[in-house]
């Protein structure tokens, strides 16, 4: 053991361990870790695509196959999964919320910003000269409006699914919120928490927040079932009913935590973490000013 | 607050003493001498520097002057949050647990300062020895009690009188234990109410008037689901039994027999033996009630088609009789058999085979 | 000695009460009461004054509380929970809550101090323990403060479910399984708790009469012989070279440490009024009224129950079922093992520390931790032992936050807890020896002065210097063991403490427990670990 001995007594040896074990703690980090890291991209530019086929084959069909039938690795399990029959509001939530397409599948598909064909922050549009922002702004949002259409018409066209709720079906029923939070708690807290901020699943899957989820995107959500989201059909929670629920998620995410901060409003693991680094911690700051030494430059000099 | 030495009276004709002179002799000497004196006399105090003490006066008496002022504020903030007749919700309770805990937090934190400083800048005591004692008693005192014990021992005459002793402690035993009968009205006994559920008595009610059995109603809505409303792939539904919201405490039988619905792909469905008729065609009800220690078990994941308990994570397989994949729960959740009548609705034809939810001594031989 | 006159409004009163009781004298004796100084000494004042908070705030909202499971339709202030069923109970803390003016902050205050008050018992017996406090004579204020614990944990218990919200009903359920998983008697002690089945009507009513009455009421007496006795024996002191252990060096109880432990009373206060202003805790209102059939992700209890909580998550599902009798091994060891290693090892601990070490003697000045490495290592392995299971009671949450799978988070922790107290023992007791070992390096040759000198052949050392008095002292406050149990004596027959078998396994600890140890001694080169060799030329 000599030469360890010799060895951990050279400067440099505190830092090279530190180092050593931050690198262990990264690799079994990222073994564990099966979320992926998503890319930043920019497909194709948009300029000339306004064909809902075309759209399809230039986002889509690299994994769900040219005729959207889903497609297989060489084991035979499923890479992507077949588009026929899932309806346009499928297509229309997982494109509005940048899931799709997916730039680096893995267990669960991350909320992202839209690819810009699909974003009306950054789709390129040709603007007629002398343009306002405020005019622009509403010509990018129908170029979106119109790529998105198509390609839903697109999807459509293959099998029936459900269709793209409209504006008045996904309105928050804010007068019966009492009883969507009834049924968000019996139907949605389990996965999303009780004030949406979403949990754990198994194998790194997880019940995303329902922090920037527009109304139609929830409505869309429960019909469709994304990913290992259970459906919740029309005739099971009614459209009124569903209404309650979007009412009740509005509301309780714009609403104000009367008691301060919410500390991630996600229960008492913060609480007791705050209970022990600010608590305890500032009584503990407190404890030491009380029992330090005197000064001493304020006693008489005497001696 | 004892002390071992508080034998000793003080003598009557001595009313005031002077802090520091030593007390009248002690009864027992064992006790280290000057336990209770501090060596330094009081006179010892730290001088101050008169122009640093001033300067911290002054900011000992900003900071009481603050809490002054921040219990000023702490009622005027009571006041103003009342204002137009009471609180009226959320907004306005943000505003008074702001107001009235920044107030509070101010004067007591103020306080803590400035005594604080007080005793750290302007306080001239100085630090004094004591002298620590044995805690034992003197071996004399230990030697008297234990004759005085056994003298009054003797005196009871208990070693002597076997019968007098005996029965003593035969009067006694009830006595101690009597009191604990009546503790046997805190709840009745658990007969078999743990063993079966309300759809037991719901489906019992249909079967009397007829028909084939209960209807499934949607939790929290209480709408009768038929198979066509719940017709999507990958749905999923919490149910009650019909009648549930009319017993006489509908909590207790929720607790029970609160029932998830799913609808599982045919093709991946295996039903159990001896279940092949329990589902419609992939639709298939089981527990909602973990069988670990009963919390609702209601993650279903419609691509793995994993059922998860959110409490301890115990995952059950919707596929195959809801039986364990992982986790802390031993037994599968309990499969409820459901048809579908002539109506087209969604009915439970019996209840349970196996009592729901957590384990329990008497739960008997079934496994499943 | 001049005579002292005391203010007449004074002198009145106390010759009044002295006429009577006699008080004076104890009062004489106690006034100037010596309290050494540490910051450490002041963490079991923090729990002190957290239960006075918890008596004060809890009466406050005694008096709007119904502790009543009968169902209501709320109509009150909160307008998204308008029209929903919910019991009395719940209601009335949605008024504390929106409707009392202060009363969210009483709630939030409430809360607070109960986890600062659990916090504060846990950090003040890992202080007594590290530092040897315990030792004789203090092993039944030891014995006390454990059973402080063991009630705050259930008083915490009850009052988290007092509100019948969604997720203390979720507490109360697994409450409920536990208890229903006890053999022969569980389910007969789950109906009697209950008042019949789960959840019943009483146990609401029941548990608030626990939570305000019987518990605080025991509570209160246990701090009161615990601080008596703590009087009585005086404080302990940390190792300096004022400190002995036939005296006590500190500041006199009248005027200092009055004013020093008022100030900490009210920054105690302060600090769980400024949590309780600007972090919110247990949101009930959007927890949700209880209901059998809803639950929440990541529902936790507080932070003092996750323990159990992450015993219960990590057990593998043993189940025996015996003739048809179920023995369900899965709930009953998580629920029993842990708490019953934790809180018994604790418990004997002293006693065994006793006989171990054949250490008959009065403690009244410290350990420094590195001088007692099996205990610190011991004390390590029972931190480290619970802290696992601590974090995975909230393995869900570190799953979600860390993108970690939570399968592979549960057997992380399966394993950890085996692995995590083992490693913990070796590196803690190996850390104590090197610190040992410094310290007796500081006695031989110096300290590290950080001066550079360039000798006269051109070679650079460090100057070491000798240390302070104080700094000596606290090092060579580290006692060496005797060898208090001779295996034989001159004559070689075995001494009578170290016959048959017991005394085989006392005279094997014993010699494990001082195994290893390092001689640290004033002035002699000792040489420690061969080191500092050039180094020593600075002496």
């Amino acid at each position: 053991m000599k030469w360890f001995t010799a060895w951990r007594r050279r400067p440099w040896a505190g830092y090279a361990v530190v180092l050593v074990a931050l690198a262990t703690i990264g690799v079994v980090y990222a073994g564990f870790s099966p979320r992926t890291a998503q890319a930043t991209d920019s497909s194709a530019s948009a300029d000339d695509l306004a064909h809902g086929k075309q759209l399809f084959n230039q986002n889509c069909a690299s994994c769900h196959g040219p005729n959207a039938e889903g497609t297989r690795d060489a084991k035979g399990n499923a890479i992507a999964p077949s588009l026929i029959g899932v309806g346009a509001a499928a297509v229309n939530f997982q494109v509005s919320t940048g899931r799709m397409p997916a730039m680096n599948p893995g267990a669960e598909m991350p909320r992202k910003t839209p690819v810009p064909v699909f974003n009306p922050d950054t789709i390129q549009v040709q603007y007629p000269p002398n343009a306002t922002e405020e005019q622009k702004k509403a010509l990018r949002q129908a170029a979106v409006d119109k790529n998105l259409n198509d390609i839903q018409a697109y999807v459509e066209s293959l099998g029936n699914g459900p269709s793209v709720p409209s504006a008045d079906q996904v309105a928050p029923a804010n007068d019966k919120v009492g009883l969507g939070g009834t049924l968000f708690r019996t139907n949605c807290a389990q996965c999303h928490n009780f004030a949406g901020q979403g949990g754990a699943l198994t194998y790194g899957k997880y019940a995303p927040p329902l922090l920037q989820s527009t109304p139609t995107q929830i409505y869309e959500a429960m019909i469709t079932g994304p990913e290992a989201m259970p459906v919740f059909n029309d005739t099971t929670i009614t459209p009124e009913q569903k209404r309650a629920i979007i009412a009740y998620i509005v509301q309780t995410r714009s609403e104000a935590n009367p008691g301060g901060n919410g500390l991630g409003r996600i229960g008492p693991v913060a609480e007791g973490l705050a209970g022990w680094l600010v608590g305890i911690g500032l009584l503990v700051l407190a404890a030491m000013w009380i029992t330090a030494k005197k000064p001493k430059k304020l006693k008489k000099q005497h001696d | 607050m004892t002390e071992t030495n508080a034998g000793s009276p003080e003598p009557q004709d001595t009313p005031k003493r002077v802090i520091g002179t030593p007390a009248p002799a002690e009864t027992h000497t064992l006790l280290a001498k000057g336990d209770d004196e501090p060596a330094a006399p009081a006179a010892a105090a730290d001088e101050l520097d008169e122009k640093s003490a001033k300067r911290a006066e002054r900011v000992v008496a900003l900071f009481f002057v603050l809490t002054f002022l921040a219990s000023i504020a702490f009622i005027a903030a009571y006041v103003y949050v009342g204002r137009d007749g009471g609180m009226h919700g959320a907004d306005r309770t943000q505003q008074a647990n702001v107001l009235l805990g920044g107030a509070m937090t101010l004067s007591f934190m103020a306080m803590g300062i400035g005594v604080t400083i007080w005793v750290r800048r302007l306080m001239t005591a100085k630090q004094i020895v004591q002298e620590r004692h044995g805690l034992a008693s003197p071996e004399e005192d230990r030697r008297i009690f234990a004759e005085g014990a056994l003298e009054g021992g003797a005196d009871t005459g208990l070693a002597k009188r076997p019968l007098l002793r005996r029965t003593l402690l035969l009067a006694a035993a009830p006595l101690g234990l009597a009191p604990l009968v009546l503790l046997r009205d805190l709840g009745p006994l658990p007969e078999k109410k743990l063993r079966h559920t309300f759809w037991r008595d719901a489906v019992a009610a249909a079967k009397a008037q007829g028909k084939p059995g209960v209807r499934l109603l949607v939790d929290g809505s209480y709408r009768p689901l038929t198979i066509s409303d719940f017709d999507s792939p990958g749905g999923m539904i919490t149910v009650v039994p019909e009648g549930i919201e009319q017993t006489a405490d509908p909590l207790n039988e929720v607790a029970k027999a609160a029932t998830i619905v799913i609808n599982v792909p045919p093709e991946l469905f295996k039903p159990l033996k001896g279940r092949e008729n329990w589902h419609v065609n992939g639709v298939v009800a089981y527990s909602k009630i973990c069988t670990h220690v009963g919390c609702p078990a209601a993650l279903y994941e419609q691509t793995t088609h994993h059922i998860l308990c959110p409490c301890h994570q115990s995952t059950f397989d919707a596929t195959n009789g809801a039986k364990v994949i992982f986790g802390p729960a031993a037994r599968a959740l309990p499969q409820l058999p459901i048809a579908v009548d002539a109506e087209g609705y969604l009915i439970a034809t019996a209840d349970y085979d196996v009592p729901v939810g957590p384990s329990f001594w008497e739960r008997g031989a079934t496994q499943q | 000695m001049s005579t002292a006159e005391l203010p007449k409004a004074v002198d009145g009163p106390l010759t009044f009460i002295d006429d009577r009781l006699g008080s004076t004298t104890f009062m004489k004796r106690n006034l100037k009461k010596v309290f050494p100084d540490h910051w450490s000494f002041m963490l079991g004042e923090i729990a002190l004054y957290s239960f006075i908070i918890l008596l004060l705030t809890g009466t406050f909202l005694t008096l709007w509380f119904k502790p009543s499971m009968t169902d209501v339709i709320y109509h009150g202030s909160y307008v998204k929970l308008d029209g929903v069923k919910m019991s009395e109970a719940y209601q009335s803390t949605l008024n504390i809550t929106f409707d009392v003016r202060g009363g969210l902050l009483m709630r939030q205050i409430h809360h607070w101090a109960a986890i600062l008050f659990m916090a504060a018992i846990m950090a003040h017996m890992l202080r007594v323990f590290f530092t040897g406090a315990y030792r004789k004579p203090r092993e039944l204020n030891w014995l006390i403060g454990l059973g402080l614990f063991t009630l705050g944990l259930l008083e915490g218990l009850f009052g988290y479910s007092l509100p019948d919200d969604a997720l203390s009903g979720a507490g109360l359920r697994i409450t409920a399984g536990v208890i229903q998983s006890i053999p022969l008697v569980g389910s007969y002690i789950m109906f009697f708790l209950f008042g019949g089945e789960y959840p019943g009507q009483d146990i609401i009513p029941r548990f608030f009469t626990l939570h305000i009455l019987l518990i605080p009421g025991i509570i209160l007496a246990l701090v009161t012989a615990h601080m008596m006795i703590m009087w009585h024996q005086k404080h302990t002191a940390m190792p300096s070279k004022d400190q002995a252990e036939t005296h006590v060096v500190g500041y006199p109880f009248y005027p200092v440490f009055m004013a020093k432990t008022g100030a900490y009373f009210l920054f105690t206060f302060g600090v769980i009024s400024l949590l309780a202003t600007f972090a919110q805790i247990n949101p009930i209102w959007m927890f949700g009224p209880y209901d059998p059939a809803a639950i929440s992700a990541g529902s936790q209890p507080d932070f003092y129950m996750g323990f159990l909580e992450g015993s219960l998550r990590m057990m593998p599902n043993w189940e025996t079922n015996l003739w048809g009798y179920t023995i369900p091994w899965n709930v009953l060891i998580p629920a029993l093992v842990p708490l019953g290693l934790v809180m018994t090892g604790a418990g004997l601990f002293p006693f065994v520390e006793r006989w171990v070490t054949g250490d008959q003697r009065y403690h009244h000045v410290n350990d420094r931790p590195r001088n007692a490495p099996t205990r610190t290592a011991i004390g390590m392995t029972g931190v480290v032992f619970y802290g696992v299971l601590w974090l995975a009671g909230g393995n869900d949450i570190i799953a979600y936050k860390f993108d970690v799978s939570l399968y592979a988070t549960t057997w992380f922790f399966r394993v950890a807890i085996f692995a995590g107290p083992i490693l913990a023992f070796i590196i803690t007791k190996r850390i104590c020896l090197g610190l040992q070992r410094s310290d007796a390096a500081t006695m031989a040759h110096g300290y590290e002065s950080g001066t550079i000198k360039m000798m006269p052949n051109g070679e650079f050392i460090e100057v070491h210097k000798e240390p302070e008095e104080e700094q000596k002292a606290v090092i060579l406050s580290k006692e060496e063991p005797k060898p208090s149990l001779p295996a034989r004596d001159e004559n070689g027959i075995p001494a009578p403490a170290t016959k048959g078998l017991l005394g085989h396994v006392r005279a094997r600890l014993n010699r494990a427990w001082h195994i290893d140890n390092i001689t640290v001694e004033e002035g002699h080169g000792h040489e420690a670990e061969g080191a500092d060799r050039e180094l020593s030329k600075g002496h």
